[in-house]
Parts: structure tokens; C-alpha cells; sequence
């Protein structure tokens, strides 16, 4: 949120934080000393649709800020005091009562009140965007057997993204319409993959989230079968990608069987999966690769920028090591994107490399702690951990500004790798928002005789509010080496962890 | 009666949003040229969803 960010910047401030007021939130609040040991009735008695502004610092900064909280909330949109409205209606029902001509929810309240609302809205018979997460897998079976008994899809629980015909939902970069369809577990997928799309000159017809559990056997892909359905029906969609973690066993051979009787042809992209994994789908493990073969069967040209040499590549990550002391070890990856995190695993694990995570992959080691790194670690900082009652850090990098402190002042730490993503509701200046932390934490890391590396790709196209080509710059301006892909950047760190493997043996 | 998704995938009809909960989403939609009715969203039964579920059956 953005009064936190804005709090967390007046001087004296040391740290703020915003977050609704629930139960666990004010439990976890009153533990680091707020709410007076419960003396403070405002904050005894707020509830879930309240906000706390949690502010650490100097005692006249907490109180100049206090006494002008108001102007921290001062934002461009919503109802102007003053002027007449007619009042918003409270629920689903009361909406459809005023505009029965609606097709679609989009769902953002907190998880333990969204399959209520998805329940209303399948009712009423619109088809269901949940953004929410922690809703339970019993909940999401259900709701995905009521739409589809009613003709209906649900894109989620914890869907970020999605496009239908023309318009974006959620977390949405602006691409030009095309031949390629997409059906895909998670935002950050869709967003990569479409962004990707329409950099090589191809486009989107449209895309069907469904969140990242509808594979499982316990939700049996009720959604993808939905979207799959719907996009071989699309007569403008000629090549339909599935970007999703791995399938569970009895759902391969469900999908499997689905994609053999596919008008069209389907690349699956199943990020984790092993080798013997899901050979019957004939999966590719990478978006890049899933974009490559997209375009390919759409008849489009591979786009020069996704084509890249691995020599190269080592030689560019030798000679920043070489620039480092012997005790920089270590890459850190701190994710906004949590498909990123999970991909960038994926290709450091086929090197036959371990990393640390939060929110680890097959084979790979969970962090004891999500907010202490050891060893290399790649930290998905969109975790539930991280953003329960907090917004996620594609909003607000308050969050990711800390732990850039952290790991970059780390004298083990070699290389930090960072995802920005650009598009709708995504804040406003990705790149800004962290670039000041950056150039302060190497240059307090040469003044020590260490020379970070810090890697990055920005997830997003030239027609996003943002502009992706503003946001490379900046963050080449500032010595940040920028990559086509978070495959790519995961590839340029998977070959300087290698190098410092092998130089910590030699050494 | 629902609509297809299928007629929203391929466009013949303009998806008509109802927006529940956090206002960006709604207001991305319709900064891009969508129609959305926002609900003016509060916890049922003061944000007790085990309440809430009772109630839900009664009614």
C-alpha cells in the first residue's frame, strides 16, 4: 500500500507498515509491542475492515506523522466528498438487481469471505475472477463443480491474471490481440508469457487463469478444462499454451487425454516438471521455450531477442566474478513474481544446483525462515508469509526494499536477482521504488571491497503504463544487468553460481 | 441466464464487471474502457464467517 511506503519515507521514520485489521494481523501487531498490551481501545476494537498504520521511528516523527495521517491516504480516485452519487450497492445481488446485464465477478476480499461472494456470484450466474488467496481446496473443489454445472468458469482462488477477448483483468500488461491463447495457473505466468508474446510482434486472443492448484488431483483441473474448452471454440485462436506447475498423477492422465483430442495445438509449459514427469503431455520446462513454440506454431519467427549464447553468457558472469572478494559466494534471488521464483528453481535444479526458498521446488531446500536467507536462496516475496494483510510487492516494495538491505550487505552475497512487473495495478514505477535502495547498498558494498552484481529482467511491453523501455534503462543507468527474461536472468545467475561453486573449490 | 465464456473469449460480448473488494481491480477495468459496478463490500455478520454461513442458510 502506498501510505506505507509514503510514511516509511519522511525522516525519523525508521519503518512503517499498513495492514487490515484482522485477528492474526493484530495478534502478530500486539506481539512487537502495539496496541498498548491491549490499554489501546481504537486498536482493541478494530476489525477486519480497518486499517492499522504501524509506524517505527523517532518520537516527534511518529507524532508528526500521526497528526497529518490523513494526507498520507490522498489519492486521485473514488467518490469526491461533496458530490451526490447513488450509493454503490453492498453485495452481488443488490449489483445484478441494478445492472442485470453483468457477466463477470472479480473477487479481492479477504480469503476467508471469498468463496461466500463466489457462491453469490455463481448464483447469479457470472463467471468468477478470485484474487483471493487461502481459500480452502474443499471450498475451491466446490465452487469449480457448481460453475461447471452451470456453464460457468472460476479463474482462481489466487488467480492474479487474465484476458478476456480484449480485456485485461488483475495484474494485466497491455498486449495487442493474436492468434495465441493462453490457460495459466498464475499471473506472474500469464503476464510473463503475454508480455513475451507480444515483444515478438505476435499476440494474445485471450487468457484463462485458473489458479495455482486447479492441477492438483484434489481440483482435477476443472478450470483448464474450462478454458481449453472455450479457447479450441475461439475461432481467432490458432495455438493454445498451458503454463502451470506440474500436473498431479490421475490429472496428466486426464489432460493428456483432453490435449490428444485438442482441435488445436496445445504447448504445455509445466515449470518443475522432471524429465519421465509428464512425458505423455511432451511439456516444455521454461515460458521462453512455451513463447518460442507458441510462435512457432502460429507460424511467427522466433524473436531475436529469446535466442541468446550460453558461452557468452558464462564469460559475462566470469567477468563480474572476477570483480568480487573470495567471500562473495552466494545468489539471492527476491522475487515479486512467484511462477518466476518457481521457474528460476527449475533451471538452477536441471545445473544439478540446490538453493534455499520459502517456497521451495521438488528437491530443492525450504529457508527454516522466510526472512533470513542462507546459502544461495530465491525468496518469493508475494508468499503468503509476506502479504497476509500486506500488499503484495508488485504494489509496494517496502517489503523488498528491507530485504535488499539485508542480503546485499551480506559479505557473502555475490549476486542478487530481482524481478520488476509492469501493467495494470502494479505500481506506478517498479524500478523507482527500489532503484535508490540499490545504488546505495553497492556503493556501501565497494566501500567495503565487494563489487555486487545485481541481475534483473522487467516482465512487461512498451504500451504499459510504465513503458518497459523507461523502466531497462533506469535500471541499466544504475549498472543493474537487465536480461530479456526472468529466464534468462535465472540462466546468467545458474552460470555465475556454477562459477563460484567451482571457485569456492579451487580456493 | 449465464452467458457463455466462450462468447467472452471471442468478444462478441463485452464482459460487464462486478467489482468485490479491493477498488484497483475495478478501476483498471474501467480506466481501459469496461463497464463496473463496484460493491460496496463489508464482512458479513461483522466479519464472523462462521456466522456469516449460518446466516447464508437461514435465508
Amino acid at each position: 500500500m502506498l501510505v506505507a511506503q509514503r510514511t516509511a519515507s519522511e525522516p525519523g521514520i525508521r519503518d512503517a507498515s499498513a495492514v487490515m485489521a484482522t485477528d492474526a494481523n493484530r495478534k502478530a501487531l500486539a506481539a512487537i509491542g502495539y496496541g498498548d498490551a491491549g490499554r489501546d481501545q481504537d486498536f482493541a476494537a478494530a476489525g477486519p475492515n480497518d486499517l492499522v498504520l504501524a509506524i517505527e521511528g523517532e518520537a516527534a516523527a511518529v507524532d508528526s506523522v500521526i497528526a497529518r495521517a490523513d494526507s498520507y491516504f490522498a489519492r486521485g480516485s473514488g467518490p469526491v466528498a461533496g458530490v451526490d452519487a447513488a450509493p454503490e450497492p453492498r453485495s452481488i445481488a443488490q449489483a445484478l438487481a441494478a445492472r442485470p446485464d453483468c457477466n463477470v465477478a472479480v473477487i479481492s476480499v479477504p480469503g476467508e469471505h471469498a468463496a461466500r461472494e463466489a457462491r453469490a456470484a455463481l448464483s447469479a450466474g457470472l463467471h468468477v475472477f478470485i484474487f483471493s488467496s487461502n481459500v480452502s481446496v474443499e471450498d475451491e473443489r466446490a465452487l469449480k463443480t457448481a460453475a461447471r454445472e452451470r456453464g460457468l468458469v472460476v479463474m482462481g482462488p489466487d488467480c492474479g491474471t487474465a484476458y478476456l477477448g480484449g480485456a485485461g483483468i488483475g495484474f494485466a500488461n497491455a498486449v495487442r490481440r493474436g492468434p495465441i491463447g493462453i490457460v495459466a495457473a498464475s499471473g506472474t505466468g500469464m503476464q510473463e508469457f503475454a508480455s513475451l508474446v507480444h515483444r515478438a510482434g505476435s499476440g494474445i486472443s485471450s487468457g484463462i487463469g485458473t489458479g495455482s492448484r486447479d492441477l492438483t488431483d484434489a481440483i482435477g483441473g476443472l478450470s483448464t478444462m474450462a478454458g481449453l474448452d472455450a479457447l479450441e471454440a475461439d475461432p481467432s485462436t490458432k495455438v493454445i499454451a498451458l503454463v502451470s506447475k506440474p500436473a498431479g498423477i490421475a490429472t496428466t492422465v486426464a489432460l493428456a487425454k483432453r490435449l490428444s483430442r485438442c482441435a488445436k495445438p496445445v504447448i504445455p509449459c509445466l515449470l518443475g516438471a522432471e524429465s519421465g514427469d509428464a512425458d505423455a503431455l511432451r511439456p516444455v520446462f521454461s515460458i521462453d521455450e512455451a513463447v518460442c513454440a507458441a510462435l512457432r506454431a502460429a507460424g511467427a519467427n522466433e524473436p531475436g531477442f529469446l535466442q541468446f549464447d550460453e558461452h557468452r553468457m558464462r564469460e559475462r558472469a566470469a567477468s563480474e566474478i572476477e570483480r568480487m572478494h573470495p567471500r562473495q559466494r552466494y545468489v539471492r534471488g527476491l522475487f515479486a513474481g512467484g511462477t518466476l521464483c518457481y521457474q528460476a528453481q527449475a533451471i538452477f535444479r536441471r545445473s544439478g544446483l540446490t538453493v534455499y526458498s520459502n517456497s521451495p521446488l521438488h528437491g530443492m531446500r525450504e529457508l527454516p525462515d522466510p526472512r533470513v536467507s542462507q546459502n544461495s536462496a530465491f525468496v518469493d516475496l508475494g508468499a503468503e508469509t509476506f502479504v497476509q494483510g500486506r500488499p503484495h510487492p508488485m504494489i509496494d516494495a517496502t517489503e523488498r526494499r528491507t530485504r535488499f538491505g539485508h542480503e546485499g550487505s551480506d559479505p557473502s552475497v555475490a549476486v542478487i536477482l530481482l524481478d520488476f512487473i509492469l501493467g495494470a495495478i502494479a505500481s506506478t514505477d517498479p524500478v523507482g521504488d527500489l532503484l535508490d535502495r540499490i545504488r546505495e547498498i553497492r556503493d556501501a558494498a565497494r566501500a567495503s571491497g565487494r563489487h555486487l552484481c545485481v541481475a534483473a529482467s522487467v516482465c512487461g511491453t512498451d504500451d504499459d503504463r510504465q513503458s518497459l523501455q523507461r523502466q531497462v534503462r533506469a535500471l541499466e543507468d544504475a549498472g543493474v544487468l537487465v536480461f530479456a527474461s526472468s529466464a534468462q536472468a535465472a540462466i546468467f545467475c545458474r552460470e555465475a553460481a556454477l562459477l563460484l561453486a567451482r571457485r569456492g573449490q579451487v580456493a | 441466464m449465464s452467458i457463455k465464456l466462450e462468447d467472452l473469449v471471442r468478444g462478441d460480448l463485452a464482459p460487464v464487471f462486478v467489482n468485490v473488494g479491493v477498488r484497483d481491480f475495478g478501476e483498471s477495468m474501467r480506466d481501459a474502457g469496461y463497464e463496473v459496478v463496484f460493491v460496496d463490500w463489508s464482512p458479513p455478520a461483522g466479519g464472523d464467517p462462521r456466522l456469516a454461513a449460518l446466516l447464508d442458510d437461514l435465508l
